[in-house]
């Protein structure tokens, strides 16, 4: 379709209908971007100019913001937090969700179809609400306001999807691999250690970077199970009616930063990962 | 190992997880709606859906849904049908469309703010195309339609990426024949988009639409970012209850609430976009 | 020694029944082809004596151990893939020496070793590359290297060449066919392409809906066909059936032309190959449908008394569709089948 338009003449009214076409992508990229721009340049310039009026449309390279985000009490301690959290819970979600994942893609067994009704349902529903009870369970087993506590709730929110992209990755390798190593030798661990696991390295990783950035961008639940050791989400909400501007954009800024690599780490997987996902 | 046991040795980890941190917490959850301390009741909701907030906060959520859904619908096909028959630059722009699906809801909010606080850039482009003089307090209750507009705003800016991945994962999946057969049969392109792509793209539309639903009536930290106390929202409530009101019952009762439409939608996106046994690609 | 012993062998996948009861012994390097259509079971048959499928009931002896209690690893058996299964985070030489790495052999036998095989299959010169550098026919002589390396007792092959175009497979089918008689191994290869199966064959077991129905040598396959399955299975075109009325002691009435045959009294069927027809003054007749011709012969498609009926003749004839032709069977290759029970009449 595109190769038809690019051949097209002169005079041809396709031509008008590609300039169209640039045009809303090259809108729809602005549309995704700007905003971003607008927190960049907030993000580096000083407090005083964030605050003023008008606004300029460039930055003006002024650490000012971000070294006043660094020295805001607490901040740093939250966002250490934040990173301690989400990787507990990258570790969490695949050593525990991959398995399930191997299993539903290699294994015909009874209770399959229920098994997969149960991962759909955790994603079906507004998960963050657990977070209530868990408040009360957590404290009567000294688990409130901890870092691991929290991890646990962030899991349940990363572990169907990362039950659901393992699957769709192991289901990528053809069993005749797997079979053909036994065949040769190998048990069925060895020929996952040889064979599978080098092949599915990459996609592994892409889907511990999913789980990294769902816990990392959480803050409903993050907020309700966290009173001290906040995390940056649950610190900058807490905190948003009282703290100055420059410190909201410097904060969410911060937040921003790991989204555009996870997005750029996986992009090569988020396709595939959604694809079979959907089923 | 036995492989009739593995299985399930492999599925044991996750199913004891999600029973204790997500079965048991329902179970809990539900419990603590329903009582008040003392046997069944009902009290709890009778409570919360009788606060003068509720309404509103309910109102405002499903307003909300109902003018922020659609539009990502619509323009995640568009973005999907475009990137379809892209060339050149397919990576790149695939990417930039995807950034905000890794940016949270809170960080989104405060990208939102930075437009539309009182010196942010709309005033200052405003005030620079001489539209106005003084920068106006667009978040404020004197304008409670710009406050809903930029909410509306942030969500579709963030959340559009979302459905727009599963789409494009879904389009990937349709054998490219049924095209050509059809531009041989003569249908044009926008005749190929309604026949062709819609019919064979429900499985993705469910799954986009289901999700998207779910997450809209869970909208929290946008508006908290944006809105504040401005514009009351279900999940806004919840929280309140739980932290400022301190009233556990109260919470889980406006949780189950939304659950229970949460749940409804599903039901409703599943039934009318249902594809016919056989029919599927 | 490494005679199988396939004793009573049945699969069942719920309620469907995959194989049924099967029993064959395949004798020390005898090279035995497993045929039949998609779904009749061969492949699971193969894949329950490389230990990938549990059997429901019956036993696996390979050289006098049983061995259906074992996993793929230690019943000392090799396998070449469908889809060839060459590992595609490795090297050639690497894919090669996989099994021999396995069995911790030492560093210098296992390049002596993957040298050797490599150079059998002529890809010595590709050992540093990637699968996915490799044509598919490359794939394939990397999956049987892997396998002969590991000099197994027994080496199973499933459609080994079905994924190759047409000339490929013929070449490739003449080199397996010298490379395996040179290992002195005993090999079982599964394919639903009779030629191949002619071609390679010590024997073929003609397997049809989760049975055997004949296990002979290629000539006797095709030449006296246990059941009428068989017969109709092999060959292309496959064998032509009349109805046969008898009228006594061993003589026959086949479409209305007097025959003779088997001295039984109830209903057979005449069967006879396509290219064992003359044309001749006296005989079938049998009027011209559709003329093929196919350049080395003519393949006619007939009708007689309503049956179809195919005669491949000499390539200089001229028939034209409409034409009567007559039709003398030989004599010594005339079949009988008996249709209630579906077995070889003599």
């Amino acid at each position: 379709m595109s190769e038809a338009t690019v051949d097209a003449g002169p005079d041809d009214p396709r031509k008008a209908g590609k300039f169209v076409y640039i045009a809303a992508v090259v809108l729809l990229c602005a549309w995704v971007l700007v905003p971003l721009y607008f927190l960049l340049i907030n993000t580096l310039s000083s407090p005083e100019a964030v605050n003023a009026f008008p606004k300029r449309f460039v930055p003006e390279f002024d650490l000012g913001s971000l070294t006043f985000f660094a020295g805001f009490e607490g901040m740093l301690v939250a966002l250490k937090n934040s990173i301690l959290v989400a990787a507990i819970t990258m570790v969490m979600s695949i050593t525990i969700g991959a398995p399930a994942g191997y299993a539903l893609s290699r294994f015909d067994f009874k209770g399959k179809g229920l098994f997969r009704l149960l991962i759909l349902l955790t994603r079906a529903f507004p998960l963050p609400l657990l977070a209530l009870p868990l408040a009360v369970m957590f404290i009567r087993t000294g688990l409130d306001d901890t870092v691991f506590g929290l991890a646990l709730v962030h899991t349940t929110l990363a572990i169907p999807f990362a039950v659901l992209i393992t699957f769709s990755l192991f289901s990528g390798i053809p069993i005749e691999l797997e079979e053909a190593a036994w065949t040769l030798g190998c048990t069925r661990l060895t020929a996952f250690t040889k064979v599978v696991f080098p092949l599915i390295l990459p996609g592994i990783t892409a889907s511990a970077i999913f789980a990294f950035v769902i816990s990392w961008n959480e803050v409903f639940a993050a907020a309700v199970l966290t009173i001290e050791n906040r995390t940056l989400t649950a610190f900058l909400l807490q905190n948003l009616d009282t703290s100055p501007l420059h410190l909201k954009f410097a904060g969410g800024f911060i937040l921003v930063v790991p989204a555009l690599i996870f997005i750029f780490a996986v992009r090569k997987y988020l396709f595939a990962m959604w694809g079979i996902a959907n089923r | 190992m036995n492989p009739r046991i593995l299985p399930y040795v492999l599925i044991l980890p996750v199913t004891l997880f999600l029973c204790l941190f997500f079965l048991y917490p329902f179970v809990l959850v539900s419990k603590q709606a329903f009582s008040t301390g003392a046997g069944f009741t009902l009290e709890n909701f009778q409570d919360v859906t009788s606060h003068w907030k509720f309404p509103i906060s309910f109102k405002n959520t499903l307003l909300l849904a109902a003018a922020v859904v659609p539009v990502q619908l619509a323009l995640a096909l568009l973005m999907a049908t475009m990137v379809n028959g892209m060339g050149r630059g397919r990576d790149l722009v695939l990417y930039v469309w995807t950034i905000p699906l890794g940016i949270s809801d809170l960080a989104a909010g405060i990208i939102w703010l930075a437009i539309f606080e009182q010196s942010g850039f709309l005033n200052s482009m405003l005030s620079g195309l001489g539209v106005i003089d003084k920068p106006v307090s667009f978040l404020s209750y004197q304008h409670p339609g710009v406050v809903f507009l930029a909410i509306a705003l942030a969500e579709i800016w963030r959340a559009t990426a979302i459905m727009l991945v599963i789409l494009v994962a879904g389009i990937g999946l349709i054998p490219k024949e049924y095209y050509e057969a059809a531009e041989v049969f003569g249908a044009s392109p926008w005749k190929r988009f309604w026949r062709i792509t819609l019919p064979l793209l429900r499985p993705s539309l469910q799954t986009a639409l289901v999700l998207r639903v779910i997450l809209a009536f869970e909208i929290f930290a946008v508006v908290a970012a944006l809105g504040g106390t401005l514009f009351p929202v279900l999940m806004g409530e919840t929280y309140a209850y739980q932290f400022e009101l301190l009233n556990g019952g109260a919470a889980a009762a406006i949780a189950l609430i939304i659950l229970a439409i949460s749940i409804g939608f599903t039901l409703l996106i599943l039934r009318i976009l249902r594809v016919p046994k056989g029919a599927s690609i | 020694m490494a005679e199988i012993q396939i004793k009573n062998i049945a699969k069942r996948f719920g309620t469907y029944q995959a194989l049924h009861n099967i029993d064959l012994t395949i004798s020390d390097q005898e090279f035995m082809v497993l045929l039949g259509a998609s779904g009749c079971g061969k492949s699971t048959l193969l894949r329950i004596i490389a230990g990938l499928e549990t059997p429901s009931e019956g036993e696996v002896w390979i050289g006098g151990r049983r061995i259906d209690h074992l996993p793929p690893k230690d019943r000392g058996i090799a396998m070449v893939f469908q889809n060839y299964a060459v590992f595609p985070h490795l090297t050639v030489f690497e894919n090669i020496g996989f099994g021999l790495r396995m069995q911790k052999m030492p560093n210098d036998e296992v390049t002596r070793r993957v040298e050797r095989t490599a150079e059998l299959m002529h890809i010595e010169q590709l050992t540093g590359r990637y699968s996915g550098e490799l044509s598919g026919g490359q794939r394939q002589r990397v999956a049987v290297a892997r396998a002969l390396a590991m000099e197994p007792d027994v080496i199973l092959m499933d459609e080994p060449l079905s994924n190759l175009d047409a000339l490929l497979r013929l070449e490739m089918r003449a080199e397996l066919k010298g490379v395996l008689a040179e290992s002195n191994t005993t090999a079982i290869y599964v394919t639903h392409d009779q030629v191949e199966a002619m071609s390679l064959a010590d024997r073929i077991s003609v397997m049809h809906e989760g049975r055997i129905v004949q296990a002979a040598t290629p000539v006797e396959v095709y030449r006296n066909p246990a059941e009428r399955f068989v017969a109709s299975f092999i060959g292309n075109p496959p064998m032509n059936f009349l109805p046969a009325t008898p009228v006594k002691g061993g003589q026959w009435s086949v479409a209305g032309q007097m025959m003779d045959g088997p001295s039984a009294n109830k209903a057979l069927e005449f069967a006879i190959r396509p290219e064992d027809l003359k044309i001749a003054d006296s005989g079938l007749t049998a009027v011209a449908k559709v003329v093929e011709p196919l350049g080395a012969h003519l393949l006619v498609t007939c009708a007689v008394e309503g049956h179809q009926f195919r005669a491949v003749l000499d390539s200089d004839l001229v028939v034209k569709p409409g034409e009567t032709l007559t039709f003398a069977p030989l004599a010594d290759r005339v079949r009988w089948f008996d249709p209630d029970t579906q077995k070889a009449v003599a």
